[in-house]
């Protein structure tokens, strides 16, 4: 008995304390980030959009094993989903413009889950770049719903709560971007700690075994893909609300594949990861680009062939993994 | 008594080739069997056929009753048909405790709950910890999985196949690979199934067979050719002639 409570006792607070110090960085590094860049608050929204995409793969990829480079379809349903309810259907409201963004989301989750997941290794590869391919030519043809190449403008979101105009400063759409990152996290750390993330990550490592547990792997990775389709949709909206228009490079294989080297170079398979690669290859993007405008990419490049080469884990998996490696000898 | 178990005349043939011909095996509560037989006897092919992962081109299972021959391989662990498997499938960046409690979650119907975490339902970590001490896994709950040794790993395969609670359980190779130091351990784990669990052990280590069965089954090319008491089995001339060979020829110079 005694035994139970404490083995019980130990993580559960550790956890709660991992919690608490996540909720934290993120306040903290938003509070730096808006007085270090007062003028370049629309870059920081963009980030936080990205961001929530990676850890919407993240979710697949990392905690699931599922190999994706067609993640944008779900962030770009989120975003087209929120910009055509404004647009066409005058739903300017933020928080509702929000949750159609989610519920999109889910929807194309669903959709590109269901024929993601029928393959495994190589060809899910391959099936998840046919699947965004798909979604991208729809909504170019669907021109009359999107704008097609033009993009989809005409996007007004009313003050938010009815008392925060979003402004030209982008500083309304910077905090909403930050309190929707906050809830998103919070409520992904408990996913990710409950019994469903606990079958996930079994699913990663071995799903014969799991379906020699008696537990459905497929329907199992579905679900995911599903919530991982609201979180993106949410990431989707976001960027929606906060620039007034969508384009097509929202639901490309660009951004796709762009956004899973972020998860790559923060670390797959931990939240924190996602995040810290999101921040810092979209930085260092930033930065390399107004340094060097003809050679960024070719910087962007050697950053992450360093990373790969000398820390495979990723940026926050390599820490961690110093950081418990120093804590076992000291102990 | 009745049977929990029941394999009717099950068959199964890759093209032409008769790989399991006509295999009937019946069990009670509580039976202990060996399932042996020579490289190529088609065991693997009979435990993939029973738990429902090759379809049998004719023949029936049924469990407790129950005709499952029709249901996936899924539908029959939750119905108690469990197996555990000759090379270890564990999760290797997970820890004992949350593989024994993601097994017991899953047969509780509760491995699919978005919220609150295994370690804070106390049921399920008391039912744990019950098992993991049973198999003398407890001061490696917290470690990975990765990190602890083959023969440990081989106890959690059997620790993941009790916490799912099953009528029949079938394990394929137990021992397999395990250092001779610790084959002890697997057989004082395997004492310690619940007495009313049919098990069919699927074994190559002669010694624990005969430790352990009490009944054997010997499986050659496809056809079972004896089926009876361990003292009987290196006594069979046709078993002899399929099978134990020098074994058998060693025990009778003895």
């Amino acid at each position: 008995m005694n035994e139970t409570n404490l083995a019980g006792a130990v993580p559960r607070r550790k956890m709660e304390i991992g919690g608490l110090v996540g909720v934290a960085a993120i306040i903290v590094v938003a509070i730096i980030g808006y007085f270090l860049f007062p003028s370049n608050l629309a870059l920081l929204t963009r980030i936080i959009g990205t961001a929530l995409l990676v850890l919407s793969i993240d979710l697949v990829t990392g905690y699931c094993g599922v190999a994706t480079l067609g993640h944008a379809a779900l962030f770009g349903a989120g975003a087209y989903g929120a910009g055509i309810a404004a647009a066409h259907f005058g739903i300017t409201e933020p928080l509702t413009m929000t949750l159609i963004g989610a519920a999109a989301g889910a929807v194309a989750g669903l959709v590109s889950g269901a024929i993601v997941l029928r393959a495994h290794g190589l060809s899910q590869l391959v099936l998840s770049i046919a699947v965004i391919h798909l979604f991208h030519e729809a909504a170019n043809k669907a021109s009359g719903w999107t704008g097609g190449s033009d993009g989809l403008a005409d996007i007004m979101p009313d003050a938010l709560l009815g008392m925060f105009e979003f402004d030209l400063w982008g500083q309304t759409a910077y905090i909403y971007g930050v309190v929707l990152l906050l809830v998103v996290f919070v409520l992904l750390r408990m996913l990710v700690r409950s019994p469903f993330g606990m079958l996930c990550r079994g699913i990663k490592e071995d799903p014969i075994r799991v379906h020699a547990m008696g537990a459905s792997v497929n329907s199992t990775l579905l679900k995911m893909y599903v919530i991982s389709g609201m979180v993106a949709g949410v990431g989707g909206a976001l960027n929606a609300i906060s620039t007034q228009v969508v384009g097509l490079d929202s639901l490309s294989f660009t951004l796709s594949a762009e956004a899973l080297v972020m998860l790559v170079l923060g670390g797959t398979g931990s939240l924190f990861g996602a995040l810290i690669g999101t921040v810092t290859f979209m930085w260092f993007e930033d930065l390399v680009s107004a340094a060097n405008p003809f050679h960024w990419l070719t910087m962007v490049g050697a950053l992450l062939i360093a990373v790969v080469l000398f820390a495979p884990r990723g940026l926050y998996g390599t820490a961690q993994h110093l950081f418990s490696r120093r804590t076992e000898r000291s102990a | 008594m009745s049977a929990i178990f029941e394999v009717q005349q099950l068959r199964r043939n890759f093209g032409g080739l008769v790989v399991t011909n006509d295999v009937s095996i019946s069990m009670a509560k509580g039976d202990r069997i060996a399932l042996i037989g020579p490289n190529g006897a088609g065991k693997t092919t009979f435990v993939n056929l029973v738990t429902g992962n090759l379809k049998p081109s004719s023949g029936s299972v049924k469990l407790a009753g129950e005709d499952v021959t029709a249901l996936n391989s899924m539908q029959r662990v939750r119905r108690g048909l469990v197996r555990s498997f000759q090379v270890t499938r564990l999760f290797y960046d997970m820890t004992p405790e949350e593989h024994v409690s993601l097994a017991v979650l899953q047969r509780e119907g509760k491995s699919g709950r978005m919220f609150g975490s295994h370690a804070g339902m106390r049921e399920v970590m008391e039912e744990t910890y019950d098992i993991l001490g049973t198999l003398g896994l407890t001061a490696l709950a917290q470690s990975r999985v990765s990190e602890i040794a083959y023969g440990q790993q081989r106890l959690l395969e059997i620790a993941l196949a009790l916490a799912l609670k099953p009528k029949v359980l079938l394990l394929d190779e137990p021992a397999a690979g395990v250092p001779q130091s610790d084959t002890g351990r697997i057989e004082q784990a395997l004492e310690k199934l619940p007495a009313d669990l049919a098990v069919l052990m699927i074994e190559h280590d002669m010694d624990l067979v005969f430790r352990f069965a009490k009944r054997v089954v010997v499986l050659a090319a496809g056809t079972v050719i004896f089926d009876g008491s361990p003292s009987d089995v290196t006594n069979d001339a046709r078993v002899r002639e399929a099978y134990l060979g020098s074994y058998a020829n060693a025990g009778s110079a003895a």
